[in-house]
């Protein structure tokens, strides 16, 4: 399984094993830590953790296939919804929680965004930039939904209900009294491209945000 | 409350005349106080072994079987000639791996397939204990298989696991002895008896007791056996375990009789002769009182209600890694009684896994061949296995 799609539609592409934005985001967990996964997919981040860095990992997923092919691996999920599920987890249960291109396919981002950082101590976060220039290029152009390689379905077909901008999410966060603590925008790549995670260029050039987040004082 | 005597620690004859081997003599010289008040022991469990036991003790799997299951796992079972209720999963490089664990299954208290029942002659009065047997309950159940695994010198097991009836025992397990449980698998179980299932068994009871044979319980002391009533008790709950889609698909409208129907009361659909059949099968082998009180135990089972209500205080802190199977077309263990437990356990970010498995062979799909829900199965063992250093 070397090529694959995502909610999100990002191609795994795995030279150790994980996609490279799911490596950016390992990059992010302390080993040894607790690691909630919600959206967990097939469990490839999870896998990685588990083995890789010897995280006490569990995950959360909606999808049928996705539970089974993580439970056939012997890792700890639970098939379940993160817009009513995470309501469960105790306070401050994890280390990390992490939300991995499926924050975009919740019925209601922001509260989950909120449970994210009840639920760990940091949240990790990443989405789809909907004001990356190739999505804007093909609404402007040719007056279509953007159909790219990270968001490969047609409007009508596409699990994700609730696209925002990496400048849309920052916002929502100082809302939502979530502080930003690292910040990473993607090309299409899914690799760090030399621009900071937010600011004009990141919404501009930035094919996906990869954000830390926790609880605001 | 009445306390039952010492028997005397000889297998008794049971309903099915078969002697069974191996059995344990238990509750000596503490007896089991069960939750009605009586006192028990020494009693004896009848039980079966697969694989064996490691050095340090800690590759032991508990089978807890369902309703009309019994401790026959795997190999023939010797009062039915049939496979054990496993047979397939249990084996040398199988699930349940005989090279690596060691299974143990035990007949239930109130069964009647060794372990001490109803059916078992009252040492205090030379007859049947009959309806004098004391009401039992999952959680003495439960006590009784502690019992056991202290009698084989077991102080963890690795695994507890079994659907239905077992399941309800793997969530006592885990709750009440967490510190003996690694790991626990409850198949299309619930955290308690639901209104509609204690309906399916009041039926199923008093097609039992309104069978002239009954004799009110005491048939053995006239030697019959209500079997018109227990054949419909069985006829009526095996409807449950299947569904409707299952039951359309193995028999729709079809008749027995190519030529038609013959406008009478025999069994003319394919399903009514399969049902009688399912009747008839089960009274050779089990015995009436031991459904009542079975049945009984499992009406009783609310894990809550032992703590205040609250299913998330049953699993307060629990080291237990959990693996929770459900399956779409169960109506009798649906879905949400499994949710209602994962909900539980995530309030205590317990090690929990949740997977409800697409199939429309209902309730009793634990027990057939569905590949999804194996593979799981398989994948957890083998992850809990890692985890606990068996592997």
């Amino acid at each position: 399984m070397s090529e694959e799609l995502t909610a999100a539609g990002g191609r795994t592409d795995r030279p150790d094993g994980i996609r490279v934005d799911l490596q950016l985001i390992a990059n992010m967990i302390d080993p040894g830590s607790r690691v909630l996964d919600v959206g967990c997919g097939d469990g490839s981040l999870l896998y990685h953790l588990v083995n890789r860095k010897a995280v006490d990992g569990r995950g959360l997923e909606i999808g049928q296939d996705g539970v089974n092919a993580c439970l056939r691996q012997g890792l700890s999920v639970v098939q379940g919804d993160a817009d009513t599920d995470l309501k469960d987890y105790p306070t401050g249960s994890f280390d990390y929680v992490v939300l991995s291109q499926t924050l975009q396919a919740t019925h209601r981002p922001a509260q989950v965004l909120r449970e994210l950082v009840r639920i760990g101590r940091y949240a990790i976060v990443s989405f789809p930039n909907f004001a990356h220039w190739r999505c804007r290029w093909h609404l402007v152009r040719r007056g279509r939904m953007p159909v790219t390689e990270n968001l490969p379905l047609p409007w009508h077909a596409t699990p994700n209900i609730h696209f925002c901008t990496i400048t849309d999410f920052l916002e929502t966060c100082a809302e939502q009294g979530i502080s930003v603590e690292r910040h990473h925008a993607l090309n299409d790549q899914g690799r760090i491209g030399g621009i900071r995670g937010t600011g004009f260029l990141a919404n501009l050039l930035g094919a996906q945000g990869v954000f830390m987040l926790a609880k605001g004082d | 409350m009445a306390s039952i005597e010492k028997p005397e620690a000889r297998a008794y004859p049971q309903a099915s005349g078969y002697e069974h081997r191996p059995v344990a003599m238990l509750g000596d010289p503490t007896p089991l106080i069960l939750d009605c008040g009586t006192t028990l022991g020494p009693f004896r469990t009848a039980y079966q072994t697969y694989g064996s036991l490691n050095r340090d003790k800690s590759n032991a799997i508990l089978a807890c079987h369902a309703l009309s299951g019994d401790q026959y796992l795997a190999g023939t079972n010797p009062v039915t000639g049939r496979a054990g209720w496993w047979d397939d999963l249990v084996g040398p490089g199988r699930l349940l791996d005989t090279d690596r664990y060691f299974v143990i299954c035990p007949n239930v208290l109130g069964g009647c397939m060794g372990t001490l029942g109803p059916a078992d002659i009252d040492p205090a009065t030379g007859k049947s204990y009959a309806l004098n047997f004391p009401v039992i309950t999952i959680a003495d159940m439960v006590r009784a298989q502690v019992l056991l695994l202290d009698h084989l010198g077991i102080d963890q097991v690795f695994c507890v696991l079994g659907g239905s009836m077992g399941g309800m025992q793997v969530l006592e397990w885990a709750a009440k002895f967490p510190e003996r449980v690694f790991s626990a698998v409850p198949i299309a179980a619930a955290a308690h008896h639901t209104a509609q299932n204690i309906a399916f068994h009041e039926v199923g009871r008093q097609a039992i007791m309104a069978d002239r044979d009954w004799c009110g319980g005491d048939y053995a002391a006239h030697d019959k056996h209500p079997r018109h009533g227990l054949a419909v008790a069985r006829m009526a709950a095996h409807i449950t375990y299947l569904s409707e889609a299952a039951f359309h698909r193995k028999f729709g409208r079809m008749l027995q009789d190519s030529n038609g129907v013959t406008y009478g009361f025999e069994a003319e659909f394919q399903v009514e002769s399969y049902l009688r059949h399912q009747g008839s099968a089960f009274v050779d082998r089990f015995d009436a009182n031991s459904y009542l009180y079975i049945t009984r135990a499992m009406d009783y089972f609310d894990l809550a209600a032992d703590y205040e209500g609250s299913l998330v205080a049953a699993f307060a802190g629990t080291p237990v890694r959990f693996c929770l199977i459900s399956f779409t077309s169960d109506w009798l263990f649906p879905t949400p009684e499994s949710r209602a437990i994962v909900h539980a356990l995530n309030s205590n970010a317990a090690n929990v896994s949740f997977v409800e498995i697409d199939t429309d062979t209902g309730h009793d799909s634990f027990l057939l061949d569905e590949p999804e829900f194996r593979a799981i199965l398989a994948g957890f063992l083998n992850g809990a296995a890692k985890h606990r250093g068996l592997i």
